[in-house]
């Protein structure tokens, strides 16, 4: 207790970052990490080759354990604070991007703009069986010719008798195929609108995408919508702007900066493992001074992004984090994650393109990561704005 | 019926253990986590207890600390505990654990005592039996599978050759193995609740507990270096030197 500064600090957690968590959310962190490890860890580099996922099965123990929806009050919500949510994205991507984008997307996409925009009925219908993982969602606003610019989307909605049709397709949707609801952002006469679609509707289909080399352990799909009818009270009644889409992307964006870190506290582990191991010219690899550098800046990145996005989760619990500050969490985390999975790749040698290590397999992921939920460019766009006062997207 | 589970909170088996100089005392640092192999037991318990409706309580003793191995068992589903906490059982023996934990869990009414067999960072192996003497109880060991009737317990005794059946009449003491149940994956819900959960917490005074006599450490020596094994290479006669070796350690 007494001497303990005079010990070599924790490879792992360098500045001691889990001195600045509550044992509550110590505990939490690590049942999700306890989870990862025994369950998702074992198996998930099967899943992505094989571009499988055993989605049901995963839906019912992240149900169990209270990962969907987490930080969302009532209606079977575990109502844990934000930075919570967000220390279980971070541990659920260090198993792998897909599976939190699992939940992300349950959560933050789906559970969240029902939670917030809905009624007391659909809130009641959609989100103890959501919370449970006994219904999947997903969250369709990006379409074929509408990626960045999502307000350009096509897809609309016209009212008709007393019901709403909707036609148009939405492209590169998690969860699309396997989802028992989506959530559907469509124009209509009363601006952009959010749907609540069951997907067995009539003139709903979700054809799945593959050949996928990022993010294989997550389905990705298409959803084509030809006169989906959908009564009123499937509307959204909360909001009719891009505001809708945009804070829901606002509460995933926020957990992917603690996510990345996840993948490359990941990538940094198992490279340092693997050079104390792994040796050449009759020594450990990591005794060449080349390869410590790469450990450092891989350890300095990473606790740097750990305290970046405790920073903004504490923001959050205030209610004092803005849009541009989460902007800051993406663009910087996932970019600087991104570099570390290609360092962490360079120190295993031939090992490192194998899915026998999770290094390859984190770094095509975060290739998604880096652009779904907002692009590097266009994370750069908002600060940018923020910092200049003058709008570079057009 | 109520179900009592002795557990322990131990430092971090991950970071490395150091002793104290002269009394060769465990160094406790102020965070200790839940034994691990308590989790069977907090399991157990809970099982036992889930048809009939009964409480759980685990009882704990130890220095003073967090308390988190405790909320952590609090977490699993337990409904309430004691802890038994006070400086003066700093470097306590066998003996010393059983009579306190015999004292706290005599203040309550119980079915049944489950506890480990032994705890991770002890080893002493001792303590349940010590406490069923103690609350002059039945102590039914090492079990691999627990069952409670009307008034009864059964439990699957692990032995070298296989398990006893051994059965006996209610209150009683039993020490449940790693792996007698899965243990649970604590839940959100059960981590924010247990903190709403009551802590009792205890010194030796309120107890009227004693030490015992004590045990010393004299003298610490390092396990022996673990030496390379044998590699037998097959050139085609492998299992010839396979089956020798394992007949010579008559294990065949
Ligand atoms: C695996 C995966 C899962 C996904 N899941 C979902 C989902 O569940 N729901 C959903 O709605 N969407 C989802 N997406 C879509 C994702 O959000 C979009 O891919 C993303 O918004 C980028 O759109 P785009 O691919 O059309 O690229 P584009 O917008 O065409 O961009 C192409 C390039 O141009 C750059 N660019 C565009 N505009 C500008 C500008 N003004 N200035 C500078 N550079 C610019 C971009 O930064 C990028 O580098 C997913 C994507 C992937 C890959």
């Amino acid at each position: 207790m007494s001497d303990i500064s005079f010990e070599r600090p924790d490879p792992r957690d360098f500045l001691d970052i889990d001195s600045l968590l509550s044992e509550e959310e110590i505990m939490l962190r690590d049942a999700v990490r306890t989870y990862v490890r025994k369950e998702i860890v074992p198996n998930v580099g099967d899943w992505w080759e094989e571009g499988e996922l055993p989605s049901d099965a995963l839906a019912k123990a992240f149900g169990d354990i209270g990962l969907l929806g987490m930080h969302l009050e009532g209606y079977g919500c575990a109502g844990t604070s934000a930075t919570a949510y967000g220390l279980a994205c971070l541990e659920l991507e260090a198993g792998d991007s897909g599976i939190r984008s699992f939940v992300s997307v349950q959560g933050s996409l789906v559970m969240f703009p029902i939670w917030k925009f809905g009624s007391e009925e659909q809130k009641e219908t959609w989100l103890p069986r959501m919370a449970k993982g006994e219904v999947i969602g997903c969250f369709g606003l990006t379409e074929p010719d509408s990626g960045s610019d999502p307000a350009s989307m096509r897809t609309n909605a016209s009212r008709d008798g007393g019901d709403w049709l909707i036609n148009g397709t939405k492209m590169w949707i998690t969860n699309g195929s396997i989802a028992d609801v989506a959530v559907v952002w469509a124009r209509t006469d009363e601006g952009v609108r959010g749907f609540i679609v069951p997907t067995d509707t009539p003139g709903f289909s979700a054809p799945e995408i593959k050949k996928k080399a990022s993010l294989r352990a997550s389905v990705t799909s298409e959803l084509i919508l030809e006169d989906v009818r959908v009564p009123d009270d499937f509307v959204l009644p909360g909001v009719s702007s891009m505001r809708g889409p945009l804070s829901c992307l606002n509460e995933a964006r926020f957990g992917i900066a603690f996510g990345a870190i996840g993948a490359a506290r990941a990538c940094y582990e198992s490279a340092l493992d693997y050079s104390i191991e792994r040796h050449q010219f009759d020594r450990p690899i990591a005794s060449f001074q080349l390869t410590q550098k790469k450990l450092v800046e891989m350890m300095v990145a990473v606790q740097r992004g750990t305290l970046l996005a405790l920073h903004l989760g504490r923001r959050k619990d205030d209610g004092k984090l803005t849009p541009e500050q989460v902007s800051f969490g993406k663009f910087d985390n996932v970019r600087n994650a991104l570099e570390v999975a290609r360092t962490a790749r360079s120190i295993l040698g031939a090992n490192g393109i194998t899915l026998e290590y999770p290094v390859f397999r984190h770094m095509a992921n975060l290739e998604t990561v880096y652009t779904y939920e907002g692009t590097n460019e266009i994370h750069s766009l908002v600060m940018g704005q923020a910092i200049t006062g003058l709008n570079a997207f057009t | 019926m109520n179900v009592i589970v002795c557990v322990k909170q131990i430092p971090d088996p991950a970071t490395p253990y150091r002793l104290e100089e002269g009394t060769n005392w465990l160094i406790r640092p102020e965070e200790q986590i839940l034994d691990d192999t308590d989790r069977y037991g907090v399991e157990m318990g809970l099982q036992l207890v889930e048809p009939s409706g009964g409480t759980v309580t685990v009882v704990s003793m130890g220095p003073a600390g967090s308390g988190q191995g405790i909320r952590q068992a609090l977490a699993m589903g337990a409904d309430d505990a004691i802890l038994i906490e006070d400086t003066s059982l700093r470097g306590s023996d066998a003996l010393t654990t059983a009579r306190v934990l015999a004292a706290a869990v005599g203040r309550r009414e119980f079915g049944l005592v489950i506890a480990g067999t032994e705890s991770t960072d002890g080893y002493s192996g001792v303590v349940p039996q010590m406490l069923a003497e103690i609350l002059d109880v039945p102590a039914l060991t090492y079990a691999t599978k627990v069952e409670v009737d009307e008034g009864s317990v059964t439990i699957h005794r692990q032995t070298v050759a296989g398990y006893d059946v051994v059965t006996s009449s209610l209150p009683a003491v039993v020490s449940v193995t790693a792996g007698v149940v899965e243990p649970r994956y604590p839940t959100f819900k059960g981590i924010m609740d247990a903190k709403k959960k009551s802590i009792e917490t205890l010194s030796m005074g309120d107890l009227g507990a004693e030490r015992a006599p004590e045990q010393l450490v004299l003298s610490i020596v390092d396990a022996a270096e673990r030496t390379a094994g044998r590699k037998i290479e097959d050139d085609g006669d492998a299992h010839e030197a396979i089956v020798a070796l394992l007949a010579e350690r008559k294990v065949i």
